[in-house]
């Protein structure tokens, strides 16, 4: 029975090539691997958010005068509300530091080599999509936080020369933010990012299947000696484990740091005191901090560092394209080096933001033990020296 | 037809097509890009509104109020004992709404730090421009306290 319905289906579906592809594929084997795990786990934090932002639409209602009111009906009232709104905070951070730990990971193996170049693309598309859903869905719990964040970053799109105060408007709904912003900003959060995400993400996922993993180039040798790994089951099922494991983190997050609501919106009441945007945005917003006002040629400082950032996001797309050397030989020093000064300055200025709720010291030196620990972790696990 | 015509049949159908085919895109593209366009809906034109008295607690607590002017933040300070001031509450770097420090007597905005002095001057911080004054007139009647009445300069 059982036997006839799938053969019935496979005629219908051709579901046996796909079978027939996935039990052929394989994972390569080198010390490097664990690295393979962190877009999945990226993948598992976005079924989450998926769920969960489903579910929080049943209780959530986009207007200014209830936004507010209803998170905190979902906060207090609704059964596992704090837990359903928690994950799904705790779950987009999670999500966004995985995506950018995939990305570090793959930019220093260099996988964005011929022929991953469009997955590299899709992918980085994917972290700015996400960072879109970051922003967007924040506005919607109607907080200060929310009020204060959205007016800065929708302020900064008016820097863009010609395009900039249409831009602000049109991301505002208005001239400034209000209601209006927060319909459009639900309208992308729930329907068209999500739309655009799920096309980026199918074709991310199918060039990865097709094109199989990339191997570094000081690895090649190693993963030619030792056995690659089956995908299915063996690499599928230690994803698996750790989306289970993943599970119980959010949950144990969840229950014991529920996501605050803060303070409803008020149009009419200054900024308080150590506001600060969501731990992605802070080495930007740090930045933004350090620049004096003045202008030069027309153009006001604050417009430099804005321009400077959607340079790099542009530039970030286009490193298959740009780094000549990675594509021959599989090394370049270069854009490793970039790649550390970027990542440092990223770091530094995350800190520096933090740095007026946490005294300077604790900040450097906690930086100064994970290095030794990384120095020394190192060590034991290439006793070959290599 | 014969070769001499100029312009062959197929290439004038293609031309043809691939026009008409534009003109629809940009027939859907424009009215699609006007809706999502916010319309500018044409606002009240405030010149003045009442601030409440100089009795409001507010100024013994914090030194400061922000006051509705339209759609407006305007914020409203006690620089001394009967001098109030009123500047544009927002802020001139990225559009936060600033604040009063009395024990510094300065304009601060919590967003990136940036700071005015008691004139609306941008004086540290990355604020391009001063804060836009308002003029502030009190109005007393009989033994009430005066009454707060900001206006545009």
């Amino acid at each position: 029975m059982f036997a006839r319905a799938r053969s019935w289906l496979d005629d219908r579906l051709g579901l046996s090539t796909i079978t027939e592809f996935a039990s052929h594929k394989t994972v390569p084997v080198h010390r490097y691997s664990v690295f393979y795990y962190l877009g999945g786990m990226t993948l598992f934090f976005f079924l989450v958010q998926v769920c969960t932002g489903v579910m929080l639409m049943l209780y959530y209602r986009p207007s200014a005068n209830e936004a507010f009111e209803s998170v905190e009906f979902i906060m207090t009232v609704v059964p596992f509300g704090w837990l359903i709104r928690s994950i799904h905070s705790w779950s987009a951070n999670l999500m966004v530091f995985f995506a950018v730990a995939h990305m570090v990971s793959v930019f220093f193996m260099k996988a964005y080599r011929a022929p991953r170049e469009l997955t590299w693309a899709s992918g980085a598309l994917l972290l700015f999509l996400i960072m879109g859903f970051g922003f967007s869905g924040y506005l919607l719990p109607w907080n200060q936080l929310a009020f204060f964040a959205t007016k800065v970053g929708t302020d900064i799109a008016g820097v863009v020369p010609v395009v900039g105060p249409w831009m602000v408007r049109f991301l505002r709904g208005g001239d400034r933010v209000a209601g209006g912003t927060l319909s459009r900003f639900y309208g992308w959060h729930v329907a068209l990012l999500p739309a655009i995400t799920t096309v980026i993400l199918v074709v991310h996922l199918a060039l990865v299947q097709v094109k199989g993993m990339s191997v570094p180039a000081p690895c090649e040798e190693e993963s030619k000696r030792r056995p690659p790994m089956k995908f299915f089951p063996h690499f599928a099922l230690r994803d698996l484990s750790g989306w289970i494991f993943a599970l119980g983190v959010l949950a144990a997050l969840a229950a014991l740091f529920p996501w605050e609501l803060g303070e409803k919106a008020d149009l009419f009441a200054p900024a308080y005191e150590n506001i600060r945007p969501e731990w992605y945005f802070v080495f930007m917003f740090q930045t933004l901090k350090l620049v004096p006002g003045g202008e030069i040629a027309g153009i006001e400082y604050e417009a430099i560092p804005i321009m400077l950032f959607g340079a790099a996001g542009l530039l970030l797309v286009l490193i298959p394209f740009l780094d000549r050397g990675a594509q021959r030989t599989g090394r370049s020093k270069g854009w490793t080096l970039g790649g550390v000064a970027a990542l440092l300055f990223a770091l530094g200025m995350t800190c520096w933001g933090y740095a007026s709720l946490l005294p300077l010291y604790v900040v450097l030196i906690s930086g100064l033990l994970l290095s030794l620990l990384a120095f020394i972790t190192r060590g034991s696990r290439n006793p070959e020296g290599r | 037809m014969d070769g001499s015509t100029p312009l062959p049949r197929r290439r004038f159908l293609n031309w043809f097509l691939g026009t008409s085919f534009g003109a629809l895109v940009a027939a859907v593209i424009y009215p699609i890009a006007r809706f999502a366009s916010p319309p500018r809906i044409p606002e009240a034109t405030t010149n003045s509104v009442e601030a409440g008295d100089v009795s409001d607690a507010a100024f013994a607590q914090k030194g400061f109020k922000i006051v509705r002017f339209g759609a407006e933040p305007v914020i409203l300070l006690k620089a001394s004992e009967g001098e109030y001031r009123a500047f544009s509450a927002t802020c001139t770097h990225l559009d936060c709404i600033v604040g009063y420090q009395k024990d510094r007597s300065r304009i601060f905005c919590n967003c990136h730090g940036g700071a005015y002095d008691l004139n609306g001057r941008n004086v540290s911080g990355p604020p391009p421009r001063p804060l836009t004054a308002y003029k502030v007139n009190l109005v007393a009647k009989g033994s009430e306290p005066a009454k707060i009445v900001v206006s545009k300069v």
